[in-house]
């Protein structure tokens, strides 16, 4: 055991103080400090994708950060994507297509979309590929889960104001 | 699955953290944390403090100065990425970063901790080792430089003291119009390469004026295909010359692991030597293997 140190996790908008060992991975004190599980936790190495949250403004594994690395700077979890009981348009559409099956990588595809569609609202084909490619879903084949993000990719779009 | 207990240390300035690295006994450096944290998750490496990089000021940043990019060793590879200057100047680091893990890691994973990691197959100790970088370090003594081709002392060993710090990886620039590809053979798009190929072709009147050629993920780091590289300069451009050319790969010593043996890697290194050679030179346009993904 290493001494612990007193840090403050800001998720959501919300602080959260809490006492972390150093080698806490940012993974471990959302789940079990700041009792946030709707992030999950996979394969602990940076491969499978399912632990990922936003820091910052970038998507990241959060299983690949430790905690007290994350003093400081805005953390966005899934829990965070609903306003109220309006779900976010990538949990919607996730549903009406069928983009998850056990559910167990959904919280990671949605953070990782999500960074991704506010970044670059007109990702293409390829680009966008690319980017599922990076986190492991074993039901859906991944097919629902493209159409699911461009469904949303278009609710999520700035709307031009209407005159 | 978790990692081992150690002390933490999170030093502001560069002088701060190389005092800590010569004092602390079995100190590891973390820098962008993206192969040392699974490798800490896995316990591979058990260090008794970790020095963490991320808030000394002054380690990234990119800039073009006498005629080479300079890049700060904290320098992300998403900023690599996004950089209109590396785009523009140096079309080998660009496209190399294309097939570095994914966007996740992108965010996190710096150039000087890849560089440092070492790893045989990693695309930018390539792209450093085809572009004859210099490494700069800096230790209790001062600063010094590194020619790349010295820098990797064996498998994922820097030849660095373990008081030094790498700060600063320095890109000798080809002349503009230079033609670069960087191609690779992996199990799935973002996994780790068997093998890679990086090729950098000056082609002045039809005939090629310089070349570089670097084969990854064979030997214990990437290495340069001199024989190649001699064998091309001076002759028109075809794939019948790369492709007479690259044979040569063949007999690179390789290594044998769970993923391929050593046949099938010096196998690999003529191939994608030859693609990449190809895919410099314009002539792999209509080529079946020289698609995306």
């Amino acid at each position: 055991m290493t001494d612990k140190i007193d840090i403050t996790l800001r998720i959501n908008g919300r602080n959260h103080a809490i006492r972390v060992e150093p080698r806490k991975t940012l993974v471990d004190a959302i789940r079990e400090d700041c009792a946030l599980t709707g992030t999950h936790i996979g394969c602990e190495h940076g491969v499978c994708g399912a632990c990922t949250v936003i820091v910052g403004d970038e998507a990241i594994r959060s299983c690949l950060m430790f905690a007290v690395q994350a003093r400081g700077k805005p953390i966005r979890t899934v829990e965070g994507l609903a306003q109220g009981n309006t779900l976010h348009p990538l949990q919607r559409a996730f549903m009406a297509h069928h983009g998850l099956q056990c559910g167990f990588c959904t919280p990671g595809f949605l953070m990782l979309t999500a960074s991704v569609l506010e970044k670059n609202p007109d990702i293409g084909e390829e680009e966008l590929l690319d980017v599922l490619s990076s986190n492991l879903c074993r039901c859906t084949g991944y097919q629902n889960i493209i159409k699911a993000v461009r469904a949303a990719q278009e609710e999520m779009k700035p709307k031009v104001a209407a005159d | 699955m978790k990692p081992p207990a150690f002390q933490y240390h999170d030093p502001k300035t560069l002088a701060e953290a190389v005092g800590l690295l010569s004092t602390l006994d079995n100190a590891k450096l973390l820098a962008g944390g993206q192969s040392l944290m699974p490798m800490l998750n896995m316990r591979f490496v058990l260090p008794d403090h970790v020095i963490d990089l991320n808030r000394v000021e002054g380690l990234s940043g990119i800039k073009e100065s006498g005629g080479a990019l300079e890049i700060g060793a904290m320098t992300r590879q998403r900023d690599l990425e996004f950089s209109d200057l590396v785009k523009a100047k140096c079309p080998l680091l660009h496209l190399a970063i294309m097939h570095i893990g994914h966007r996740q890691t992108r965010n996190r994973g710096t150039i000087g901790g890849s560089l440092c990691h070492l790893d045989p197959a990693a695309e930018l100790v390539s792209v450093a080792m085809a572009h004859d970088a210099t490494v700069t370090v800096a230790g209790p003594n001062g600063t010094r430089e590194i020619a790349f081709a010295d820098f990797p002392a064996g498998y994922l060993t820097p030849a660095i003291e373990l008081n030094e710090i790498v700060t600063t990886i320095r890109i000798p620039l080809w002349p503009a119009g230079h033609k670069a590809a960087f191609i690779e053979f992996a199990r799935r798009h973002g996994d780790f390469a068997i093998v890679s190929a990086a090729a950098l072709l000056q082609i002045d009147n039809g005939k090629i004026a310089r070349a570089s050629l670097t084969v990854g993920g064979v030997a214990v780091a990437p290495v340069r295909a001199a024989e190649v590289e001699n064998a091309i300069t001076g002759q028109a451009p075809s794939s019948e010359l790369f492709a007479k050319a690259c044979e040569s790969c063949r007999s690179f010593e390789a290594m044998a692991d769970i993923h391929a043996s050593a046949e099938y890697r010096q196998h690999l290194a003529a191939v994608l030597s030859r693609r990449a050679l190809e895919k410099a030179a314009g002539l792999a346009d209509n080529a079946p293997w020289n698609r995306a993904h």
